[in-house]
């Protein structure tokens, strides 16, 4: 594509010219501001990113880099995610016993504590985020629904914190997640304990019951047990992250399609 | 595209369209609610909410008893005059209290309520007396408690004879 003399010897330029190269990169090295611009929307993970970016987008002071470092936490807590699957069974059982496992007899018995350190960093790094965001005045227009799709994204980060709360089975672990699902059977209409339960019933057939719930639905039995630790365990490794996934695909996405990140003004 | 006969006209295309659509938010909508029904199982491994409690007899008068708290969530109270089905859940937000013998109260370990023998609070942030459950005596004089039957005190129910056994 490019015939420029100066870099006809390169090895990289060479490499270019070869078929597997020219088959995966279809645009080739870039040599001027459009084969920059198609590098990016060429790719489907790069397309996600805007074109060109500001100089102020890449200033730590204006940005304190807080989403790219909720991202990166994310893809951190996958990977050690993954690689404790590997060794962690959901049933009351053996749950308790495989986390003390982890720590005292598997190799690098710190990788629990990397994956739980980092969804308290997440945590920590999305609010800020949104805060940085907020202060900066970035969610007004034209740039107010990528604000709600992080609101989003927000809540879905606490989940993926309550679903993984459960998994140790320790009391902690057990009475934290009893109290916290008590809040669902507060829901109005659909609560055992909620305003409005009563409401939904055929003369003296109650529909809502402690196991008929919201409560049951989410944790599969009246009390947390065996059921409610492998649906928090479905939700925790399957569920939520790919629901997750989606909605961080959009916000990148329409970081872009919003006029790339706001600049100060 | 020059025959008149494969043309669909407005009408027809209209027609055919809110047919589909409408099959399709049936099919959404129908296994929607399977899905949802599929969330709640016919068969539960849990214990049974009513269960048989032994006989009178078994309780001493003034004990609290720890015999069905693990299994069935329930302390059996024995006093005076009557027996009580209390709930082991903490009417603060869900925990279990520990019934302490010597200081003859309950105390829960989450955020410190405490409850007396008869279950009423007081200390802690408890809102409201632990709740009692429907207590009976079967045909051969066993202790039936039903857990589907609750009765709170603040709405005046422990009045309700089917909520205590005079022994």
């Amino acid at each position: 594509m490019s015939e420029n003399p100066e870099h006809k010897n390169d090895l990289l330029h060479k490499l270019s010219q070869t078929q597997v190269a020219k088959a995966i990169f279809r645009t080739g090295i870039p040599q001027n501001r459009r084969q920059r611009m198609m590098i990016m929307l060429n790719n489907v993970f790069l397309h996600l990113h805007p074109v060109r970016l500001p100089k102020h987008a890449v200033k730590v002071k204006y940005t304190w880099c807080m989403g790219g470092l909720s991202f990166f936490v994310f893809l951190v807590l996958t990977v050690t995610g993954i690689l404790l699957m590997f060794y962690y069974r959901p049933t009351v059982e053996y749950a308790y016993g495989d986390i003390m496992d982890l720590k005292e007899q598997v190799p690098l018995g710190i990788m629990r504590e990397i994956h739980r350190w980092s969804a308290h960093l997440m945590v920590i790094t999305v609010w800020l985020h949104m805060f940085r965001v907020f202060m900066t005045g970035s969610y007004k227009p034209p740039r107010e629904f990528n604000w709600a799709i992080g609101v989003v994204l927000l809540v879905l980060t606490m989940l993926m914190s309550f679903t993984g709360y459960l998994l140790p089975w320790d009391q902690l672990a057990i009475w934290a997640i009893t109290v916290g699902s008590n809040m669902a059977g507060a829901t109005p209409m659909v609560g055992t304990a909620g305003p409005g339960s009563s409401l939904l019933a055929l003369g003296d057939v109650n529909f809502i019951t402690s196991s008929s719930d919201a409560r049951f639905a989410m944790i599969g039995g009246r009390f947390i047990g065996e059921a409610a630790l492998l649906r928090f365990y479905v939700l925790h490794c399957i569920g939520l992250p790919f629901i997750i996934m989606i909605f961080m695909i959009v916000h990148f996405w329409r970081v872009r399609k919003d006029g790339g990140i706001s600049g100060p003004t | 595209m020059e025959n008149e006969e494969n043309k669909i006209d407005r009408r027809s295309f209209i027609k055919w369209a809110t047919i589909g659509w409408m099959a399709f938010a049936a099919v959404v909508a129908g296994y929607g609610s399977l899905v949802l029904r599929y969330l709640f199982p016919n068969v539960l491994f849990e214990p049974k909410q009513s269960f048989r409690a032994g006989f009178p007899n078994d309780y001493e008068i003034g004990k609290v008893s720890e015999r069905f708290k693990d299994s069935n969530g329930v302390w059996i109270v024995r006093d005076t005059e009557k027996i009580y089905a209390l709930s082991t859940v903490c009417t603060h937000l869900g925990c279990t209290p520990n019934w302490l013998e010597s200081d003859n109260k309950f105390k829960c370990p989450c955020h410190g309520s405490g409850f007396y023998k008869t279950g009423i609070n007081f200390e802690g942030p408890a809102p409201r007396p632990l709740e009692r459950f429907k207590i009976a005596l079967s045909d051969e004089g066993e202790i039936i408690v039903d857990k589907t039957k609750k009765f709170q005190q603040e709405k005046g129910e422990w009045r309700d004879p089917e909520s205590f056994l005079t022994v």
